[in-house]
């Protein structure tokens, strides 16, 4: 990594943990190459603070290749920054120029509480997954390739549904914090498939009940979620989700005590 | 409520309430015949003495109010759902400021409907409730939009409803499930041609009668 010159300000968000008040804190920054990635421009603020004895920015990150999807930062009022289609790790600071100054917020939601600094709790989504989000029965060895016949538009839809890494950018950036799209393409990436029709019905009436469960707003269709996805899972994932609720909702039958088992 | 029923009963009402308002701005649009309220009041007279007509409107008066609690309870739910907002906003980079503004677009919308119900339909009804007849509402039109505050007031009303119908319109397809890439152009160019067609004729109506091209 080459030592670079550009300058920047930036407005960190500090919070000592989930109870306390948080503030932007203003922190000058010299010296960034603009081949560095977002998140090693903070490994050098944070190097920095050290150095002088104070407390490191606290900020999620794992595989710094933009699969993992922890590395939730909104920047200047967007969430991984100004690009489209990338997370925080995957933003370069040629984005910016020299003397910007560079607002650095958490994910910002009821359902997402902040840890501390920029690191917030997502075990919500986690929650939502553990609803339905799989297939509970067991799928035995590896089949024959093409044993399932399944058509390549719906195997498309659902691996295009199936990318998404779970990093909560739709939640941050909606305007009412509605989780609607990665709940959507969680129940997509199934209902698209055969492997996920025994459970179809049950899993979206559970997941949607969950999702509404840990206080996610309601969708309004601004569409902002999918602008800012760095998966770029689509809007019609959430109405394949409001088909797929509506359908299981009107067609539930009452549960019928049938006995069963050996016998 | 399930939020996804919350965004069902808003997308059937808010088409319902879109199919009511091509009967009210056809219906009106028949002054501009200008043939001195004949026919528009004829229409008039069946709207409001049809028994068909006048049990519908039942269903059109709990249509608004399902759609107006329902935008309440989402607004509601949704700031509180976000209790700390960012410092930073970049909003306008990701969606329309229309479409993220509904709720106060809507509340807009309930100011208007209360002046403009008060102004027409509610001393219509009440008067046929009273005395069996109807008022001469073409004469009223002409009296109320020779006011230029009222003038004023009705277009913005007008306008809040094209930004409302901007969003609205493509969003209720959406909440209903229908978003597929054979369809979408079509509902964008009838949603966008009714935003602005609808909220137009209805705009030129206090207009046309404030500078007297009506007679």
């Amino acid at each position: 990594m080459s030592a670079g010159n550009m300058n920047l300000t930036l407005k960190v968000w500090r919070q000592k943990n989930t109870h306390s008040e948080g503030k932007l804190v203003t922190y000058p920054i010299s010296g960034i190459s603009p081949d560095m990635s977002f998140l090693e421009m903070i490994d050098v603020l944070n190097e920095e603070l050290i150095n002088k004895g104070q407390e490191p920015v606290a900020f999620d990150h794992d595989c710094r290749e933009g699969i993992c999807g922890m590395c939730s930062m909104y920047i200047n009022g967007r969430a991984h920054g100004p690009k489209r289609a990338i997370t925080t790790c995957q933003l370069h600071m040629r984005s910016f120029k020299d003397g910007d100054t560079i607002v650095i917020e958490p994910w910002k939601a009821k359902s997402f509480p902040i840890i501390k600094d920029l690191v917030v709790d997502r075990t919500a989504f986690d929650r939502i997954i553990a609803k339905g989000g799989y297939i509970s029965v067991n799928t035995g060895s590896v089949k024959d390739a093409n044993n399932i016949p399944i058509p390549k538009d719906k195997v498309d839809e659902a691996l295009e549904a199936a990318a998404c890494i779970g990093c909560g950018a739709c939640v941050a950036t909606c305007v009412n914090s509605s989780a609607m799209l990665f709940v959507s393409a969680k129940i997509s990436q199934l209902a698209l498939l055969p492997q996920g029709q025994p459970e179809r019905n049950s899993r979206v009436l559970s997941m949607v009940e969950q999702m509404d469960h840990e206080g996610f707003g309601n969708c309004t269709n601004t569409g902002a979620c999918e602008v800012e996805c760095p998966k770029e899972i689509s809007l019609e994932n959430i109405a394949r989700m409001n088909r797929e609720f509506v359908m299981a909702s009107l067609t539930k039958k009452k549960k019928k005590n049938t006995g069963g088992g050996a016998g | 409520m399930i939020s996804i029923w919350k965004k069902v009963v808003m997308g059937l009402t808010g088409l319902f309430l879109i199919s009511f308002l091509v009967v009210h701005c056809g219906i009106n649009s028949l002054i501009f015949l200008n043939d001195g309220g004949k026919t528009f009041e004829a229409a008039g007279h069946f709207m409001g003495t049809n028994p068909v007509i006048r049990i519908m409107e039942i269903g059109l008066v709990i249509g608004f109010l399902i759609h107006i609690i329902d935008g309440f309870v989402l607004w509601y739910q949704n700031t509180k759902a976000r209790p700390q907002k960012y410092k930073a906003k970049g909003g306008s980079a990701n969606s329309t400021w229309y479409s993220r503004s509904m709720g106060l677009l809507g509340t807009l919308l309930l100011l208007f409907l209360i002046l403009h119900t008060a102004d027409f339909w509610i001393p219509n009804r009440a008067n046929q409730f009273t005395t069996g007849h109807e008022l001469p509402l073409f004469e009223r039109m002409k009296n109320i939009f020779s006011q230029p505050l009222w003038v004023v007031l009705y277009v913005l009303g007008c306008i809040s409803l094209f930004w409302h119908l901007l969003h609205g319109f493509r969003s209720a397809f959406q909440s209903l499930g229908i978003n597929h890439s054979k369809y979408n152009p079509i509902i964008k160019i009838a949603g966008t041609g009714f935003a602005i067609i609808c909220p137009f004729v209805f705009a030129m109506m206090p207009i046309t009668m404030f500078f007297g091209w009506i007679k």
